[in-house]
C-alpha cells in the first residue's frame, strides 16, 4: 500500500526567537508545539502521537517532553538522525497515521546553542567512548566545518566546482533573508563578499556556513478526514524517503550525499519528477550541502551543481528553482544546530501562499523539503519530503 | 602555512573497545594495522571484529603505510591550523587522518603520502597521520 496522501501537514510554526537565554529548551519545545497546534486549529488534547529527536531534553527519548507537555500518546518516536530527523519524523508519522496508530502527530524541534555559546561548526565534540568510530576520528579533530570542507574540496577536484559558484548559494539565501524580519543575517551579500570572508576550513569561508541560532519549530500532521474538517489550506504529504550514508567500511565516496538514496523512493511515491517542483527547501548547513543535494535529488546532473546554482538560479523571481525563501540556515535560522524542520515549515508557507509576498512562488502546488543530518564527511542521513497543495 | 604540532585528543582508552586494542599496540610500535576478512579478503577501516562487507572473520595485518590524499580540509580557523582528510591506503581503504609535516598550502588531492605516528594526550597512545612521501 502506498503511503501517498495518507497524512496532511495542518500545523506549521517557527519560533521567532533567534536568541533565547531566558527560556529553557523544554519551554521552547512547548511554545513551538502550542504555535503549531494553534496554526492547525487543534488543541493539545487532540495530540496522540509525539515525534522528536536528540534535541528534545531528556535521557529517554520522548519521555521527558511528553511529561513536560502533559500529553497522552499512543505512538511515539525519537529517531535521532541530526538535522534530518524532522523529515524522517514526517515519514514515520505518516506511517503511524496510515496504520491507525495515531490520528494527530506532533513533531517538535528546539534548542539554544547560541545562548549556550556553542562553537557548533569549529569545535570537535568528544562523545561516548563506546561509539565505535570514536577512537579513530576524534584525535583528528573532526568539526562540522572541516567535514563539509573535505566534501567541497573533493567536489572541486572532480568537477571543477568553484568557490564563486558556492557563493551564489549564500547570495540567493541573502536575497530572501532581507524580507524576513526574524532572520539573523538580513544584509544582501555578493559573491565577492562570500569569497572574501575569512576562511573557516578550506575551501569554506565564513559566509559559506550557516548561522548558529536559538529557536525551534513544530509541525502537526493528521489523517485526511481530520485535515478536511480544519479551516486551513491543505498540504498533503505525497512522498517520503530516508536513507543513511556512511564510510562504507572504508570505501569512502564524498562526491555524493544520501539524497541519492532518499530521493528516488520519495519521487516514486509522489509520481512526479524534479522538473515538477515549484519551490525547494534544501538543507543548508553549508553552501556545499545545498549544491550536492541538488545534484543528488536530480535537479541537475552530478557535477553540474556549480553551474546550476550560479547567476541567481535559486533566487525567487529570478531563477528557475526558488529555494529557502525564508533565508534558510545560511541567513535566517538553524535552531538547535538542526535545520530540518524549518525547511518543512517554509515549504508549507509556500504551498499555502503564506510566504513573504516578495518571494511567494506563483501557483506553488508542489514543493520539496530535503534534510541532511550528521556530517557529509563521515556519516549522515538524507531525508526527503514531497508536499502538494490540495 | 606550515604544520605546527597541536595537542591531539583521545576519547576512552585502547581497551575501551577491546576489538581495537591491536591497532593501538601496532601504532605504539610504528605499525599501521589493518583488518582483512578471511572470507571475502577485503581490507576495511576503521577496524571491526566482523567484516563490514560480509560479516566474515577478520585478521590483523600490517599495512604498507603508503597512501595518496583522497581529500583534505585545512582548518584555518583553529589555532594552530590543522589539515584533516582521508588518505587512500595502497591496500584500499580510505582512512580519516591528519596531514602533517608539510606546508598546508601545498597539499594536493592525489599526492603521495606515508604514515607517521603522532602521540596523543593519552599516555602511550599514538595515532597514524600522514606526511608527504
Amino acid at each position: 500500500m502506498s503511503l501517498k496522501g495518507a497524512a496532511y501537514i495542518v500545523g506549521a510554526w517557527e519560533h521567532p526567537t533567534r536568541k533565547a537565554p531566558d527560556k529553557s529548551i523544554a519551554q521552547l519545545h512547548a511554545e513551538c508545539a502550542k504555535g503549531a497546534l494553534a496554526d492547525a486549529g487543534l488543541t493539545k488534547d487532540d495530540v496522540d502521537g509525539y515525534f522528536c529527536a536528540g534535541d528534545a531534553p531528556g535521557a529517554l527519548g520522548p519521555l521527558s517532553m511528553i511529561d513536560y507537555m502533559n500529553l497522552k500518546c499512543r505512538r511515539v518516536d525519537s529517531t535521532d538522525v541530526g538535522g534530518s530527523s524532522y523529515q524522517v519524523a514526517v515519514g514515520h508519522a505518516m506511517e503511524a497515521i496510515a496504520s491507525g496508530r495515531c490520528n494527530v502527530a506532533l513533531i517538535t524541534l528546539a534548542g539554544r546553542p547560541r545562548s549556550e555559546g556553542q562553537a557548533t561548526g569549529t569545535a570537535p565534540r568528544p562523545g561516548n567512548p563506546a561509539v565505535p568510530e570514536m577512537q579513530f576520528e576524534f584525535p583528528y579533530a573532526p568539526a562540522t566545518a572541516n567535514l563539509y570542507g573535505m566534501c567541497a574540496q573533493r567536489h572541486m577536484h572532480e568537477y571543477g566546482t568553484t568557490s564563486e559558484q558556492l557563493a551564489w548559494i549564500k547570495v540567493a539565501a541573502s536575497h530572501h533573508a532581507q524580507h524576513n524580519p526574524n532572520a539573523m543575517l538580513r544584509d544582501v551579500v555578493t559573491v565577492e563578499d562570500v569569497v572574501n570572508s575569512p576562511m573557516v576550513s578550506t575551501p569554506l569561508h565564513r559566509l559559506d556556513c550557516c548561522v548558529i541560532s536559538d529557536g525551534g519549530g513544530a509541525l502537526v500532521l493528521t489523517k485526511p478526514e481530520i485535515a478536511k474538517s480544519l479551516n486551513r489550506p491543505r498540504v498533503k504529504v505525497i512522498g517520503v524517503g530516508e536513507s543513511p550514508k556512511h564510510q562504507m567500511g572504508g570505501d569512502v565516496d564524498l562526491t555524493y550525499t544520501a539524497a541519492r538514496w532518499s530521493g528516488p523512493p520519495a519521487w516514486e511515491m509522489a509520481g512526479i519528477t524534479p522538473s515538477d517542483i515549484k519551490y525547494a527547501s534544501i538543507y543548508d548547513s553549508f553552501t556545499i550541502t545545498v549544491l550536492m543535494q541538488l545534484e543528488d535529488l536530480g535537479f541537475c546532473k552530478k557535477g553540474e551543481g556549480g553551474k546550476f546554482v550560479a547567476d541567481g538560479n535559486l533566487i525567487a523571481g529570478i531563477g528557475k528553482l526558488p529555494f529557502n525563501t525564508d533565508g534558510g540556515g545560511l541567513c535566517s535560522n538553524h535552531p538547535a544546530n538542526r535545520g530540518g524542520i524549518t525547511k518543512i515549515i517554509e515549504a508549507v508557507r509556500q504551498l499555502r501562499g503564506e510566504a513573504h509576498p516578495a518571494l511567494q512562488v506563483a501557483n506553488c502546488d508542489l514543493a520539496i523539503a530535503h534534510g541532511t543530518g550528521g556530517a557529509l564527511g563521515t556519516r549522515h542521513c538524507g531525508s526527503t519530503v514531497i508536499l502538494e497543495r490540495e | 602555512m606550515a604544520y605546527v604540532a597541536r595537542k591531539v585528543g583521545f576519547v576512552g582508552t585502547p581497551e575501551t573497545n577491546p576489538e581495537i586494542k591491536p591497532f593501538f599496540e601496532g601504532a605504539k610500535a610504528g605499525k599501521l594495522m589493518l583488518r582483512r576478512c578471511t572470507s571475502c579478503k577485503k581490507a576495511h577501516h576503521y577496524p571491526r571484529a566482523l567484516c563490514p562487507f560480509c560479516f566474515g572473520e577478520c585478521e590483523w595485518e600490517q599495512a604498507s603505510g603508503k597512501a595518496t590524499i583522497y581529500t583534505f580540509s585545512v582548518m584555518e580557523r583553529a589555532n594552530p591550523p590543522y589539515a584533516i582528510g582521508y588518505a587512500e591506503l595502497a591496500e584500499g581503504p580510505k582512512i580519516l587522518t591528519n596531514f602533517v609535516d608539510c606546508d598546508f598550502k601545498s597539499l594536493k588531492i592525489g599526492q603521495a603520502v606515508k604514515a607517521t605516528f603522532v602521540a596523543t594526550e593519552t599516555e602511550g597512545v599514538s595515532m597514524p597521520m600522514f606526511a608527504p612521501a
